[in-house]
């Protein structure tokens, strides 16, 4: 029991940070690789601002989401979509975007490297217990796992309550016809990676309130993230935070149960699985 | 068999000298030229063999780090117990089956999952094999002991390149080249005509696997103690993707122009400026997707075509000249 609801809160986070790489992949077209480094980036930033200017994470998500959102906008509008309009086929943006992104992803680690060390670093963050069912948890991760709900329903409804959000689907689901259609699937696009991107920078300020990181980890989230987008489907929203809940629960069961060094092992488990049974992931429908 | 062409005669007489001078390096020099040439050599075998795969097939591997490790670690185990070249091949054989397994999981489907797949390879098979280890043995690492100098390495890896060369130059004549180039100009294609896409995929990746694992064992007696977090080190795999990439991956030669000159960049500024080998390999790989998308050698013979279209329009062609009016 404890084990699945530890599991359940550490895959809420799980699944912000994989619904930011699936809007990137899923509607952009964008293989982030350095999603990682968004997520370890902003860890820091949240524990420059607590530690700094006493900044509760909390608050800090409303100065962390715009700057990334702002970010990520540019680097798509300036970097990627070039990139977009010179590749023929998708094979050749998929090449194009997976190294582009290796490229920011060893430039972001680098520039991280020099401004805060390779240091592992944490916080004490509302480090209380808190009692659930007769079990106690952290505080922070239970604080971390509410605001990732919240971040994940306002998402929700944006995309299937606004007018927007049906636009950024509907490129999700077929560019070429969203385009007859009349909407403008560049900005969507573009939309879609700011979007993706704040979402991930969401996920590191909350992880960072009982997590510790350093300046070179952001590959091993990347990792995670690709993977619950895989075993979700991709571009599918409710099966991103299905996998997300399932590989959250997977690791710490595998950390408590077998040996804290093999979570990797159980990630590549699930994910072998998923490709040899459901190539598509688990909601997405048989290719023809 | 066809017989070989002059050309083919011709570029084999130069490999063959170029490759002689390389060999007699070791007599003029002990020290820090050896020692950048054995680094050169290394990512020489390495980037053509991971070429072998990576140049016809489009995928980006970044398994390398995880068949190398298990190449150091297959000598590390192994060297008190069988002679050192049976466990150069006993390295060759496992990264072939880790090679064969992943190919099996991912070559079947689009290229995102091999990606993905292969990021995370060498950090599982490292997790793996501390866990074993500490659970075995209550030790982290293993002490390498051998009678062999940097010379003796570095004239295994030249000759292992070489193989690696000539492998590759066979691969090309067989139907498993013709194969791989069909697949890499159009995959549908290549099925509609009877070609069993994933099994030949799976087949050269693990070739090029093998490569870069025996890679991995004849360098093993470089380090005197070996540990998992060196012997799987993720860099290697980045750095084989920058300069196979850098030099280009059209020809079976094109990485060795990458190889040569990163590899003294990495020296120089891993020795100046230790903490921004990141930012380096960041910038190589945008200017590589922005500026070379098909490497220096793509560039070259992209001038060389210009240049004889030039010449074509400023004088016709003989053969023009010699139809009759």
């Amino acid at each position: 029991m404890e084990t699945l609801i530890t599991g359940i809160l550490l895959g809420g986070t799980y699944a912000l940070i994989a619904l930011g790489l699936t809007l990137q992949y899923g509607v952009a077209r964008i293989m982030n690789l350095a999603t990682g480094e968004t997520l370890v980036a902003a860890c820091f930033i949240a524990f420059w601002l607590f530690a700094s200017y006493q900044v509760s994470p909390l608050w800090g998500l409303f100065l962390i989401a715009p700057a990334a959102f702002v970010i990520n906008w540019a680097i798509y509008t300036w970097l990627l979509r070039p990139l977009v309009d010179r590749a023929k086929t998708a094979g050749m943006l998929e090449v194009d975007s997976i190294l582009a992104t290796f490229g920011l992803l060893f430039l972001f680690q680098g520039l991280m490297l020099r401004s805060f060390g390779g240091a592992y670093t944490s916080y004490t963050f509302l480090a209380e217990r808190f009692e659930i069912f007769g079990g106690y948890y952290g505080l922070n991760r239970v604080v971390a796992f509410v605001a990732a709900c919240l971040i994940a329903g306002a998402l929700y409804l944006f995309l299937y309550r606004t007018r927007y959000g049906t636009a950024v689907r509907a490129v999700a689901v077929n560019p070429n016809s969203a385009n007859l259609v009349g909407i403008d699937v560049a900005s969507a696009a573009a939309l879609a990676f700011a979007l993706g991107g704040a979402l991930t920078a969401c996920g590191g300020t909350l992880l960072s309130t009982y997590y510790t990181f350093n300046a070179s980890m952001g590959v091993v989230f990347t990792m995670k993230a690709l993977i619950i987008v895989i075993m979700g489907g991709v571009g599918d929203v409710r099966g991103a935070v299905l996998a997300a809940l399932i590989l959250g629960i997977a690791e710490t069961a595998v950390a408590r149960l077998v040996d804290p060094g093999l979570t990797l092992a159980a990630t590549y488990a699930l994910f072998t699985l998923v490709l040899l049974f459901r190539p598509q992931g688990i909601f997405g429908r048989q290719q023809t | 068999m066809t017989r070989l062409s002059s050309e083919e005669i011709r570029i084999a007489l130069i490999g063959a000298v170029a490759v002689a001078a390389a060999a007699t390096l070791p007599f003029f020099d002990q020290g820090y030229y050896l020692s950048l040439a054995l680094n050169i050599v290394l990512y020489a075998a390495l980037c053509t063999a991971w070429t072998l795969f990576s140049g016809p097939t489009h995928y980006i591997s970044l398994a390398t780090a995880a068949f190398f490790g298990l190449g150091t670690y297959a000598v590390a185990l192994g060297l008190d117990y069988v002679p050192y070249p049976f466990l150069v091949i006993a390295a060759a054989v496992a990264a072939a089956i880790l090679a064969g397994l992943v190919g099996a999981a991912t070559l079947r489907i689009s290229g995102v999952y091999f990606v993905i797949f292969t990021l995370g390879l060498a950090e599982l098979v490292r997790q793996v094999v501390s866990w074993l280890q500490i659970k075995l043995t209550n030790r982290m690492g293993l002490y390498v002991f051998t009678d062999f100098t940097e010379q003796h390495i570095y004239w295994m890896l030249l000759a292992l390149t070489v193989v690696v060369f000539v492998t590759g130059w066979l691969i090309n004549r067989s139907r498993l080249g013709f194969a791989m180039r069909i697949i890499g100009n159009d995959e549908t294609v290549a099925r509609h005509v009877g070609i069993n896409t994933a099994q030949s995929k799976i087949i050269l990746f693990m070739i090029s696997g093998a490569f870069i694992g025996m890679a991995g064992a004849i360098l093993a007696p470089r380090y005197a103690y070996v540990e998992p977090p060196s012997a799987f080190n993720p860099m290697i795999s980045f750095l084989v993707v920058i300069m196979a990439l850098l030099g280009g991956t059209r020809r079976l030669w094109g990485p060795l122009v990458g190889v040569i000159p990163f590899t003294i960049v990495m020296d120089f500024v891993s020795v100046r400026f230790p903490n921004d080998t990141s930012i380096v390999i960041g910038l190589a790989f945008l200017l590589i997707v922005y500026l070379l998308p098909d490497g220096v050698t793509g560039r070259l013979e992209q001038l060389r075509a210009r240049l004889q279209r030039k010449r074509s329009e400023v004088e016709p062609e003989p053969a023009a000249l010699k139809e009759p009016a």
